[in-house]
C-alpha cells in the first residue's frame, strides 16, 4: 500500500497555563484515513493537544498543517500569539469536526436543528440539502426516529451519537473526538463506541484522545501514549501494547487493563 | 361604575402614551442592556470599566432624581451645544426626554440581567460554535443570544413591570401621560380618588397582559428544558 497523503502535521507544538507546561514540544503525522488514538493518564495534556490543533487553545509555539496548509500565526513581541487569517481558522475548523467529552450539543436547538446549523450557516449547504444530509447521517447513528427531541430529553448515550451526527454532516476531512465515552454511564458506552468503530472501519481520518484501550488496539492505526506533556511512546498498535519500550506505558498499560 | 364626567377619551389618550413611552423605553434600554452586557464580558479594560461606572451610577441614584437631572440637564447641555453651533434655541420634547431617561435608566438594569443571562450558557455550546467553524458573530446570535433567553427572562419580566410603572414618573416633566391626565381631571372633577383608581387598573391590565406575553415567550424559549 503506497503511504496516503498527510492530512494533519503537528511540528514540535509547546502550550502553557501560566507557569504549568502542559505541551512540551509534541509532533504527529495522520495521513489520510490513519486512526490516530492519543492515550495519556489525566493532566498528561492529550485533550489540550487537540484542542490546540483546532486552536480552541492558542499554542505558545509550533506549527499545524492542515492538507499540507500551514495555519498561519502572528507573533509580536510582548502580545500574545494569535492566528493571522480568522477566515482560515474558521475554515480549517469546518474541516476539523470535533466531537466533545460533554457532547455540547445546542441546547435550544433539536437534534435536527444542531445537524443542520454548521452545514447552513458555516458551510452555506442549502437548507434542502443540509436536512437531506442530516437525515442520511442521523439513521447511520441510529437517531433518526429522535430527529426532534431537544438534546435534554435524551441519554448521554444518544446525545453523544446525535453530537457525532453533526460532526458527520460537515463531511469533515478529519474528525477530532475528545474523550467521547468518558462522559457516558457505562451501560451506554458501547453503542457510541460501536459508531464510532464503524466510522473507523469505513476508512475516516480521525484523532481519538481515549481511554479505551480495547478500541485504541483494534481499531488505530497508529497510537501515541503521553506523559507529562511529551510523546512516551508511539508506532502501531501492535508493536506499541506488545512490545512496549517504555517503562511507564507499561505502567499505564497495567494500571488500565486491571 | 365610576362616574368619569366625560375624561374617559382624556385618560385614555394618556394610556396611548404610557404605552408609547413604555415599548421606546423598553426598546431602547434592550439595545443598551446588551451593549452594557457585552461590554462588562468584554476583554477590554477601558470598557469594562465604562460599563461598571454607568451600571453604579444609574442603579445608585433614585428614578426620580435621574428624570430630572437628565431632563433639565439634557435641556442645558443641548442649548450649550447649539450656541457653539449657531442655532436658535432647542426646546428638549418632554416625550424624547422621557424615553431616553427611562431607556437609559433601564439599560443599567438590563445589563445586569443579561450579564446574568449570557454567563449562565455553558461554556461548552459556545466553544462548539467556534469548533464548528462559526464567526464570533454567528455564535453571538446563532448560539448565546438565544440560549441566554431562557435564563434572562425572569429577570428581564421583572424590569419591564417596573419600568411600565416608571412611566409615571414622566408627568413630573410635563408629559401628558395617563398619570398627568388623571390628575388634571382629578383636579378639576375633585375627584382625585376615582382617577387614580382608573390608573391603578389600567396599569393592572397593562402588566397583566405584559405577563401572559411574557409567560408565553418563556415557554417557547424553554422547549429544550426538562421540567423539574
Amino acid at each position: 500500500m503506497s503511504e496516503s497523503a498527510e492530512a494533519l502535521v503537528v511540528e514540535d507544538l509547546h502550550k502553557s497555563f501560566g507557569s504549568v507546561e502542559v505541551l512540551k514540544g509534541i509532533s504527529l503525522v495522520a495521513r489520510e484515513h490513519d486512526v490516530v488514538s492519543i492515550l495519556g493518564s489525566s493532566g498528561s495534556g492529550k485533550s489540550t493537544l487537540l484542542r490546540c490543533i483546532n486552536l480552541l487553545e492558542i499554542p505558545d509555539a509550533g506549527n499545524v498543517y492542515v492538507h499540507g496548509e500551514l495555519i498561519r500565526m502572528s507573533t509580536k513581541p510582548g502580545a500574545a500569539r494569535v492566528p493571522e487569517d480568522k477566515r482560515q481558522v474558521e475554515r480549517m475548523r469546518s474541516r476539523l469536526a470535533m466531537v466533545f467529552q460533554q457532547f455540547n450539543l445546542w441546547s435550544h436547538m433539536t437534534v435536527m436543528q444542531n445537524v443542520i446549523e454548521a452545514p447552513m450557516h458555516v458551510l452555506k449547504v442549502p437548507r434542502a440539502e443540509a436536512v437531506e444530509r442530516a437525515e442520511a447521517v442521523l439513521q447511520r447513528v441510529d437517531m433518526y426516529e429522535r430527529k426532534d427531541y431537544y438534546p435534554a430529553h435524551l441519554s448521554g448515550g444518544q446525545q453523544q451519537r446525535a453530537a457525532i451526527a453533526r460532526a458527520l454532516a460537515m463531511e469533515p476531512a478529519m474528525m477530532l473526538f475528545d474523550e467521547p465515552t468518558s462522559a457516558l454511564d457505562p451501560e451506554l458506552v458501547g453503542e457510541v463506541l460501536k459508531v464510532i468503530r464503524g466510522l473507523a472501519e469505513e476508512g475516516r481520518t480521525m484523532l481519538v484522545v481515549t481511554h479505551e484501550m480495547a478500541f485504541a488496539r483494534d481499531v488505530s492505526t497508529k497510537v501515541m501514549f503521553l506523559h507529562e506533556g511529551q510523546v512516551e511512546e508511539d508506532g502501531v498498535p501492535a508493536q506499541v501494547f506488545d512490545q512496549p519500550k517504555s517503562a511507564r506505558f507499561r505502567q499505564f498499560l497495567a494500571g488500565a487493563l486491571r | 361604575m365610576l362616574d368619569l364626567h366625560g375624561y374617559l377619551p382624556l385618560i385614555l389618550k394618556g394610556t396611548l402614551l404610557t404605552v408609547e413611552v413604555a415599548l421606546l423605553s423598553l426598546l431602547m434600554a434592550i439595545i443598551l442592556g446588551l451593549l452594557g452586557a457585552a461590554a462588562k464580558l468584554s476583554g477590554s479594560r477601558g470598557v469594562r470599566l465604562l460599563a461598571q461606572v454607568y451600571t453604579t451610577l444609574i442603579r445608585g441614584v433614585p428614578d426620580l432624581v435621574l428624570m430630572t437631572l437628565i431632563y433639565f440637564g439634557g435641556q442645558i447641555l443641548v442649548n450649550n451645544i447649539g450656541d457653539r453651533l449657531g442655532w436658535d434655541y432647542v426646546d428638549v420634547s418632554p416625550f424624547a426626554a422621557g424615553v431616553l431617561t427611562i431607556g437609559f435608566i433601564f439599560g443599567a438594569y438590563l445589563t445586569e440581567t443579561f450579564r446574568g443571562g449570557i454567563m449562565a450558557v455553558s461554556r461548552g455550546e459556545i466553544e462548539a460554535g467556534h469548533a464548528y467553524g462559526m464567526t464570533p458573530r454567528q455564535v453571538f446570535f446563532r448560539i448565546t443570544l438565544p440560549a441566554m433567553v431562557r435564563h434572562a427572562l425572569p429577570g428581564f419580566s421583572n424590569n419591564w413591570l417596573v419600568l411600565a410603572k416608571t412611566t409615571a414618573l414622566v408627568s413630573v416633566i410635563g408629559l401628558h401621560d395617563m398619570v398627568y391626565n388623571a390628575g388634571q381631571a382629578g383636579g378639576a372633577t375633585r375627584q382625585p380618588f376615582t382617577f387614580y383608581l382608573l390608573v391603578a387598573l389600567l396599569f393592572l391590565v397593562l402588566t397583566g397582559v405584559s405577563d401572559i406575553c411574557l409567560r408565553w415567550v418563556e415557554r417557547r424559549y424553554s422547549v429544550g428544558v426538562r421540567k423539574a
